[in-house]
């Protein structure tokens, strides 16, 4: 009797999964030890955590967008309110050591002649409960912007714009100072976390190593996502939502489900990029910061989380670059990368990587099938 | 019982009646060809019956549950299936996969995160049926136009639906393909009630069955296809044209 071959089952991790792992460790290892030997300069370290977190803001938007089809140019929204809340942890740690030496007040609210810490403050000097706010803010704010948008069909263009929109009017209102969120200055002049200052090289590192963690996490679990039947029914969603209704599928739930998941994994990033920059103010909400994110994901490779790190990396490196030696050329620089990607490398450059393993199996007479199953 | 019932339904867009005072049935396992002329309203009938679009009045009724009060996905589960003209199948999922995902089994974001279901055996027999083996692990946007309609196909009989709601099947299709198709509808009636939406009289003449004629949202003749053709009032409107 003739047993059914057993059924396509990706593995969690593959051979480009292993790598990436290997990889992110091999920086948490090897990163503090260039920097021991003196062979990367301190600045270095923090540089790289920085870009750990983009790395996984970029794999967060890659679940959404890649798999799901959402694109969205409101994504630097949930980094920043991730970002916010890590840094009025870190404000409410300054305690008296600040200018004005007030036990009680952030500088800026004793500046702006405030009594007493507002409402939404309150809890925010436990390092636990601004954590768990780094996560719960940006994923209620996905909650209730998506429960909103999916249900009344919003899609494609409409969705990105009103994305954007969001991200635009929580910009405006960050930057106002009776906000309370430190007005166009931001929050700044953090002194340490959890008892380790935040000046010293060692707890750089910790952040730094904390950061390679938490993109191997974020990649884990979009990767587990991606690879199950739900993860199926997302792609399905991407490329024919109407048949997936059709066949039973509630897709408003799985919208908001990656939706929200991703804000999440966004507001970690945030949350790991405050106390490594020092500072966080309402420029991470600008437009052009969410649009810089795509543009990340579509250099990399879209649907390949990977690919989406990688393109995080390359650009905000290859920025960090330009910034310095002719800081008017970046944007155009930016611009050119882009069009060129989008070109001749429609799927980034994952994608073309991927094109040329496949084309590498036809030409040996092998079967392409094979790889797909193990892809 | 019947299957489906339509009795008196209406729905108006911008004031223009498409469907007005529609009331027809289905009984379970019958196979009933509809027709009419381009605007009949044929179209916005199944979308009424599917829950896409919300009459303005009258019931509508399938296997005890009211149908105007759920959505598509709450009509798919119910047990009712639809194929649209354009074979939509997903592109960039095997065909595996396709027909994975429209087998019965829990729709729900978190039952889908961790299903541990193995199919292995539903695909294999389905893959057998619309005959497709070979071409298990390919992309369904590599498949020819007609494999696509199959594979549509096979994934309507992978919910294995009470109605199977189809339009216009042959269009695109060969006179081999289109007669290959007539006798599947034939052999899956009776396990299925199947309604079939067509402008092609050969086809209908193929399927054998009895057939209503739709015209300005409402019925204006039903019966074995050669009394409706000598219908005074079809021949008018419909295919004396
Ligand atoms: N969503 C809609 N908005 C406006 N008019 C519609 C809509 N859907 C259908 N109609 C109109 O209703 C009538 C019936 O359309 P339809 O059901 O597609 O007919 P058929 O499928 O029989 O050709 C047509 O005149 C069409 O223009
Ligand atoms: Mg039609």
């Amino acid at each position: 009797m003739l047993t059914p071959a057993p059924l396509n089952r990706k593995r969690l991790l593959n051979t480009r999964g292993w790598t990436f792992l290997i990889v992110l460790a091999a920086i948490a290892v090897g990163v503090p030890y260039l920097n021991a030997t003196g062979a990367l300069p301190d600045y270095a370290v923090s540089l790289i955590g920085k870009y750990l977190c983009f790395a996984l803001l970029a794999i967060a938007l890659d679940l959404l967008w890649g798999y799901c089809g959402i694109l969205s140019l409101g994504h630097g929204a949930f980094f920043a309110l991730g970002g916010y809340a890590m840094g009025m942890h870190l404000m409410r740690e300054i305690g008296d050591r600040g200018v004005y030496a007030n036990p009680d007040l952030p500088d800026f609210m004793v500046f702006l002649n405030w009594q007493e810490l507002p409402w939404f403050w309150w809890g925010f000097d436990l390092f636990w409960f601004a954590a768990v706010m780094a996560l719960f803010v940006p994923g209620l704010l996905a909650f209730v912007f998506g429960w909103f948008a999916f249900r009344s069909r919003v899609t494609g263009v409409y969705l990105s714009i009103i994305t954007q929109a969001m991200t635009y009017a929580l910009m405006l209102a960050f930057f106002r100072n009776e906000m309370g969120f430190g007005g166009n200055n931001g929050l700044t002049d953090f002194k340490d976390v959890l008892g380790f200052d935040l000046q010293s090289q060692d707890t750089r590192i910790g952040l730094m190593v904390l950061s390679t963690l938490a993109v191997a996490l974020g990649f884990l679990i979009c990767r587990a996502v991606v690879i199950s039947k739900a993860g199926k029914v997302i792609v399905g969603i991407r490329d024919s939502e109407s048949r997936m209704r059709f066949l039973g599928y509630r897709v408003e739930g799985y919208k908001l489900f990656v939706f929200v998941l991703s804000a999440m994994l966004a507001g970690l990033a945030g949350a790991l990029y405050t106390p490594q920059v020092g500072i966080i103010n309402p420029g991470e909400f600008s437009p052009a910061n969410s649009i810089e994110i795509v543009i990340w994901v579509a250099i990399g490779g879209r649907g390949t989380l990977v690919g989406a790190a990688i393109g995080a990396v390359l650009i905000a490196a290859a920025k960090t670059l330009l910034t310095g030696l002719y800081p008017e050329a970046w944007l155009f620089v930016l611009g050119g990368i882009f069009v060129f990607v989008t070109i001749f490398m429609p799927r980034g450059v994952l994608g073309a990587w991927d094109s040329m393993i496949d084309e590498m199996w036809h030409t040996r007479g092998m079967d392409p099938r094979e790889r797909r199953l193990a892809a | 019982m019947s299957l489906l019932t339509l009795d008196g339904v209406t729905r108006s867009f911008d004031g223009f009646k498409a469907i007005n005072g529609l009331s027809f049935a289905i009984e379970p396992g019958e196979l009933r060809a509809v027709i009419g002329p381009n605007g009949a309203g044929k179209t916005t009938m199944m979308d009424i019956v599917t829950g896409k679009t919300r009459p303005d009045g009258g019931s509508v009724r399938f296997d005890g549950h009211d149908m105007t009060k759920t959505d598509e996905a709450g009509s798919a589960r119910l047990g009712i299936g639809r194929k649209f003209q354009k074979p939509t199948v997903f592109e960039t999922h095997t065909v595996e996969d396709n027909l994975v995902l429209s087998l019965k089994d829990d729709r729900s974001v978190f039952g889908t995160l961790f299903s541990k279901t193995d199919h292995a055996a539903r695909v294999a027999d389905l893959l057998a049926l619309i005959r497709l083996e070979d071409r298990r692990l390919d992309f369904a946007a590599d498949l020819s136009h007609g494999q696509k309609q199959w594979l549509e196909i096979g994934m309507l009989l992978a919910q294995d639906p009470k109605l199977l709601l189809v339009d216009e099947p042959a269009a695109g299709m060969t006179d081999e393909e289109t007669e290959r198709t007539a006798t599947l509808l034939r052999d899956l009636a009776g396990d299925h009630a199947i309604v079939v939406v067509e402008h092609d009289m050969e086809f209908v003449r193929q399927l054998d069955c009895k057939v209503t004629v739709l015209h300005q949202g409402s019925v204006l003749a039903e019966g074995a296809l050669d009394a409706v053709s000598a219908n005074e009032k079809v021949i008018e409107v419909y295919l004396g044209r």
